[in-house]
């Protein structure tokens, strides 16, 4: 798919959900948009650094809560639009995230994986003890009921993570085709080999880091206004983190559709099976379905599709 | 603020004995993370899944934790000659790094933790044990029987896998493979074997750990999370395979963190933990008695 034709799919793509959201009544598809919407972000964000450069993050919860909370501490002092909200739950975890980096990224893969999910739940720990939050109680967001123009305030909320989705892949993909990109594919390939043929590995593992984290944590900003009623234990879900770890490596780590493809199909998946099934047994699947995929296939659906194809090429 | 002296003491002492169980809870990735290399982040899950059973034991049976935890002890070492099977089988022999494995264990935990939660609710479940309750007194410092029965199990734990690593064919086998498990090869040996027994010993300890944890406190199935980072901390802090390395590292932040709990309120404690990660990986990655 050339540049052009990609932009006009994507912007296609946002207008055509916007316009199909209209002539839906049932709020419900709404929620549930939404949040299949948000495990495009993330997983898209998480991807950055996971599918291109093969370091994987364990602390999607942790980002999403701090993107989560700082909408928290800002809607007590000030109370600012969304957008705003997005962009300052962004930049907050993504220099989290720059930070964690510049600490691990200089070591082995490994440390960097155990210090991230760590930090995930140290950050929880704190919030839970922190009380102009709410602490372990949670604290009540009080939304509009309407916005001017759009309607009810769940379907600007659909819309602004419409948006954001759209955002978080074309910034993806964007990257995927630039030399930037290269050097992470270069990186993951043999990190060894690109340090020594000039590529800056530190730098773009600090980029990539910032850029995925700024992410996740803008997928975590509306979290408060979209279940108005936010505790510690549901911000920081550890569900976050297994979700985004499962859907990209289930539609395919190397590009930017694998990870749509598979928040799609999980996230969908998991709201029907919520409401039909049940939630904790929903998580169990998640779970088991992480493993097999990094059992069976570590590339993801797409590379065991392709991995097939290059053997059958090779026997033939 | 006021320091005072005895208050400071009793923080030391309380510190001392909590090191000693953090060693409990750390030697089983010391033995998986640092001698072999697999980052077992599943650990914790392990001794979560210790402490349920020593409650059903004790709750069905009245057997003693520490008992309980020696009866089970077996069955977690077949549970980790499975779970090194696969993990061989998907990672190692297809030469995978570490890193994806970490993905693996990631599963496992969350399963693991799922699972207990559907099985036994979120509520904190608690064992019965004569020494849960009476402290011994010695001039001013209180020894807390709850506290004090953990320590010396791990203390013994840890002497007994000394004794073992050093002493026996098969631990010096283990020693052999975290250094050069090429070397090891080219004298007749299958790391995998070696690898496989000592990765199923850091699974039993997970037994043992669990009966502690749950006399020390109350347990519920998403508690092994707190101590991902505290494991991992004690584990790089203390040179990574070192077992003396591992003990002093725990003891050193079982006190930060008592003396933290003491003058600052014990909500700070995780905290300290992960400080003294970030501090070690940024300034000594080697561990404190690293090379």
């Amino acid at each position: 798919m050339g540049t052009k034709a990609f932009w006009l799919a994507t912007t296609a793509a946002v207008l055509i959900v916007f316009a199909a959201s209209r002539l839906v009544t049932n709020d419900y598809v709404f929620f549930a948009g939404y949040v299949v919407l948000q495990y495009v972000v993330l997983a898209t964000a998480w991807n950055i650094l996971g599918g291109y450069a093969g370091y994987i993050n364990f602390g999607t919860s942790g980002f999403v809560g701090i993107g989560a909370y700082s909408t928290v501490v800002l809607h007590k002092l000030v109370g600012p639009p969304i957008p705003v909200l997005i962009l300052v739950g962004g930049i907050v975890s993504g220099a989290i995230g720059l930070g964690m980096g510049y600490l691990t990224l200089r070591l082995r893969g490994v440390y960097f994986g155990i210090a991230t999910l760590a930090m995930a739940i140290v950050v929880q720990t704190l919030v839970t003890n922190w009380d102009f939050v709410g602490g372990s109680r949670g604290v009540y967001i009080i939304r509009p009921a309407h916005v001017p123009f759009i309607g009810g305030y769940i379907q600007y909320l659909f819309l602004v993570m419409l948006v954001l989705a759209a955002v978080a892949v074309a910034a993806a993909r964007t990257i995927e085709r630039s030399v930037f990109g290269f050097g992470l594919a270069a990186i993951r390939d043999d990190e060894q080999a690109a340090e020594v043929s000039g590529v800056p590995t530190l730098r773009l593992k600090l980029i990539a880091i910032s850029v995925s984290c700024g992410l996740m944590g803008m997928a975590g900003a509306p979290l408060p206004y979209y279940v108005t009623y936010l505790d510690p234990a549901s911000a920081f879900n550890l569900g976050y983190t297994a979700n985004t770890i499962a859907m990209p490596l289930i539609g395919g780590t190397a590009s930017w559709v694998g990870p749509v493809i598979g928040a799609i199909g999980l996230a969908t998946i998991q709201q029907v099976s919520t409401v039909t099934i049940s939630s904790a047994l929903n998580l169990l699947i998640v779970g088991v379905l992480l493993l097999i995929c990094v059992v069976v296939a570590p590339n993801g659906i797409v590379g065991l599709v392709r991995g097939k194809r290059r053997r059958a090429g090779r026997g033939g | 603020m006021e320091v005072s002296l005895d208050l400071l003491l009793n923080a030391v002492v309380s510190g001392v004995l909590l090191g000693g169980f953090y060693a409990a809870v750390s030697v089983g990735m010391a033995i998986s993370f640092g001698m072999l290399d697999i980052g077992n982040i599943a650990h914790p899950a392990f001794i979560i899944l210790g402490s349920f059973t020593a409650y059903i034991l004790n709750e069905r049976c009245g057997v003693d934790p520490i008992v309980a935890g020696i009866i089970v002890l077996p069955f977690f070492f077949l549970l980790g000659a499975g779970i090194y099977q696969v993990y061989h089988l998907a990672f190692e022999r297809r030469g995978e790094t570490a890193f994806i494995g970490l993905a693996f264990f990631f599963g496992i935990l969350f399963i693991a933790e799922v699972g207990l939660i559907l099985v036994f609710g979120v509520d904190y479940r608690f064992v019965d044990a004569p020494y849960i309750g009476p402290s011994l007194h010695l001039g001013f410092v209180d020894l807390p029987l709850r506290m004090l029965v953990p320590c010396l199990v791990s203390l013994v734990l840890i002497g007994l896998l000394q004794l073992f690593i050093s002493r026996t064919f098969i631990g010096r086998a283990i020693h052999a493979v975290s250094q050069d498990a090429g070397a090891l090869q080219l004298m007749g040996v299958r790391p995998s074997r070696v690898k496989l027994y000592a990765f199923s010993l850091s699974i039993a300890t997970a037994a043992l750990a669990g009966s502690c944890l749950i006399i020390i406190q109350p347990v519920e199935p998403s508690l092994g999370r707190d101590y991902i980072g505290r494991v991992f901390a004690v584990v790089v802090m203390g040179g990574m395979g070192s077992l003396s390395g591992m003990l002093i590292a725990a003891m050193a932040l079982g006190i930060v963190e008592s003396i933290t709990a003491t003058f600052y309120g014990p909500s700070w404690s995780p905290a300290v933990a992960f400080g003294f990660l970030l501090l070690t990986l940024a300034f000594r990655p080697a561990g404190i008695m690293g090379r």
